[in-house]
């Protein structure tokens, strides 16, 4: 156990390593990381001045280690639009993704689960279709268009719904949702897998062997246990949805870390982007270290299959 | 019959199944094929059917609604954006920037990772820890984000988000087809391959890779809805296709602005078309997963 936490956690950091190489890696190759560090117009002397700033003139691995120090105390850089620390920034906007997220999770979950155990209990049959069809829209409708529509319905014509900005319970409900109903598809597919397995194994089919019910069996026996892996996944895709909110919280103007992104691209705020990057990258390996150390301690198989 | 060779006992009277007799079975998405053959029919001939020039407009006739409502005129069928540019000579026009990009990245994306999945199946040791290592990080960025970052760094054009696209998205391949290799290389032909004396270069590309190729397709395909909607979304976001080039995720971004006066036309048709282009793909890769390879039904 300990030896196979301790390779978990060896490889998370490896991939940490990696990842800071990648992004620190792409943003010298592809040029002179200076005019992405000054501010665009800035003169030959402030690209100078950059360059000794940030110690651009000194050799690659010297570089890496002052990025690397950095890192360390949680610096990711100074903000050219906003004039204060990336991290400042990140730490403030965080708040607003996480409420964002776990709505969206609500929604995802308040469908997805439902409609996957109705596929899997009528499979084969007109719900599992409709399910089926479900999550494949749901993996084709790009959410910022969801978004949009939604606009366009809820906030041009009814009028029932702010289309942008935050600070009410109302204006979550269409991001939220906008971003849900991707997950909604996965959570579905995987409900339905989950139960499907559940439903076909020994002490189901002793619980039904007793004469319960069948709306027992699926709700006492079944559901408890395929709830499992489904809710282990929307752990996972909680942080996912953190990170990948950009276009839905640009379509509706929600001030979390999304929309900093794309002011960062918009403002040619490098460091801000650069910034983001980072931690979306490792908050998602982090959260991966977790749920595999999670799975060893529940389950024993794993960790001695390794 | 009387057996002259070792080749007729074992021959059996297989009927030869007729050249499209796939698409009688049954399955067949007929529908996702044709909604796809058209949109690649109007990518191919867009300057022929596109009424309009896409990048240049009228400032007269800006904002026409679609004919069929007040306002509207036969001459700007689907209406017009901000510019007065025909939105449907843009649509056209867009599916052709949609398929270029979406097939080029794919197929960027699957030929970097099949190669680095087969280098490292194959070979294994220090060379696949690092593949593997490299393809662990990757996928645990979020694939937007990264594609953002990378779009920053290098400066939006076409061939970039391709570029970008498939930097982004090798490692996808790579993942399932070591897990491939990993099997095939044990086999008896992989090891007879050996005991004759071929090369691992021979080995990997005159042995492994023709049976890999089939999962990389059917990845492909699967994949193909899923850059669609990459692009789609880096040029919504502006760090994709520069304008004037009509992309539909580029439309989508313009028609925000008119969304709360109700120019409805302008937001509504280009997700039409990325929706159909992305929903026939995934179709016709759901079917092609389950008819190519059966390994690959529980993906």
């Amino acid at each position: 156990m300990k030896q196979y936490i301790g390779r978990r956690v060896a490889y998370s950091l490896l991939s940490l390593f990696l990842l800071s190489l990648t992004i620190f890696f792409f943003v010298r190759v592809t040029g002179d990381p200076a005019a992405l560090l000054v501010e665009p117009g800035a003169s030959e002397a402030d690209i100078a001045a950059i360059h000794h700033q940030f110690g651009l003139d000194r050799p690659l691995w010297v570089q890496y280690g002052i990025f690397m120090s950095s890192l360390f105390h949680g610096d990711l850089g100074q903000s050219f639009y906003y004039r204060t620390p990336v991290m400042s920034l990140y730490l403030s906007r965080l708040p607003n993704s996480l409420i964002l997220a776990v709505v969206a999770m609500g929604f995802s979950l308040l469908i997805g689960i439902p409609s996957g155990i109705l596929a899997a209990v009528r499979v084969g049959r007109f719900w599992d279709s409709a399910g089926k069809t479900f999550a494949l829209l749901g993996l084709s409708l790009p959410s910022f268009w969801v978004g949009l529509v939604m606009i366009l319905f809820f906030s041009v014509y009814l009028r029932w719904l702010p289309s942008s900005g935050a600070g009410t319970p109302l204006h979550l409900i269409m991001p939220a949702f906008a971003l849900g109903w991707y997950f909604a598809a996965a959570h579905m597919r995987l409900t339905r897998s989950s139960m499907l397995e559940v439903l076909g194994s020994e002490y189901v089919k002793l619980a039904r062997i007793k004469g319960l019910p069948e709306s027992l069996v699926i709700a006492k026996h079944a559901f408890k246990n395929a709830l499992i892996p489904v809710l282990t996944l929307a752990g996972v895709n909680l942080v996912i949805m953190v990170n990948v909110a950009v276009v839905v919280e640009t379509v509706f103007a929600w001030p979390g870390i999304g929309r900093l992104l794309y002011e960062g691209i918009t403002f040619r705020d490098f460091p801000i982007v650069q910034g983001v990057v980072l931690m979306g990258g490792a908050m998602i390996v982090v959260v991966n270290l977790m749920v595999d150390i999670l799975y060893a301690v529940i389950d024993p198989r794993i960790r001695l299959g390794t | 019959m009387t057996i002259t060779s070792p080749a007729d006992a074992v021959s059996f009277d297989v009927e030869r199944p007729a050249r499209f007799a796939f698409m009688r079975r049954g399955d067949f998405p007929l529908v996702p094929s044709l909604i796809f053959l058209v949109i690649a029919f109007v990518a191919v001939f867009a300057n022929v059917l596109a009424p309009h020039n896409p990048e240049i407009g009228s400032l007269t006739a800006r904002f026409k609604p679609p004919f069929w409502q007040t306002g509207g005129t036969a001459q700007y069928l689907l209406g017009t954006d901000q510019l007065g540019r025909d939105v449907l000579s843009r649509l056209i026009f867009g599916a052709r920037v949609s398929l270029v990009v979406g097939f080029t990245a794919v197929i960027f994306a699957g030929v970097l990772g099949t190669a680095l999945g087969i280098i490292s199946g194959y070979l294994g040791g220090w060379v696949d820890q690092v593949i593997m290592r490299l393809t662990d990080t990757w996928l645990a960025l979020p694939a937007l984000t990264f594609a953002i970052f990378l779009a920053a760094i290098v400066g939006p054009s076409m061939w970039n988000i391709v570029i970008i696209l498939g930097a982004v998205y090798w490692t996808r391949y790579a993942r399932v087809i070591r897990g491939e290799v990993l099997s095939l290389k044990e086999r008896e032909f992989v090891r007879l391959a050996i005991v004759a004396g071929c090369s691992k270069r021979t080995i990997m590309i005159r042995h492994i890779l023709p049976n890999v190729v089939n999962s990389a397709i059917v990845l492909g395909t699967l994949m193909l809805g899923v850059v669609i909607i990459a692009e789609a979304s880096l040029s919504f976001l502006g760090v994709g296709v520069p304008p004037p080039e009509p992309a539909w995720g580029l439309m989508l971004s313009d028609g925000k602005q008119g969304l709360m006066v109700g120019y409805w036309w302008l937001t509504v048709f280009p997700g039409c078309c990325i929706m159909l282009m992305v929903l026939s793909a995934n179709l016709l890769g759901d079917w092609l997963r389950v008819k190519l390879d059966p390994q690959l039904r529980q993906l």
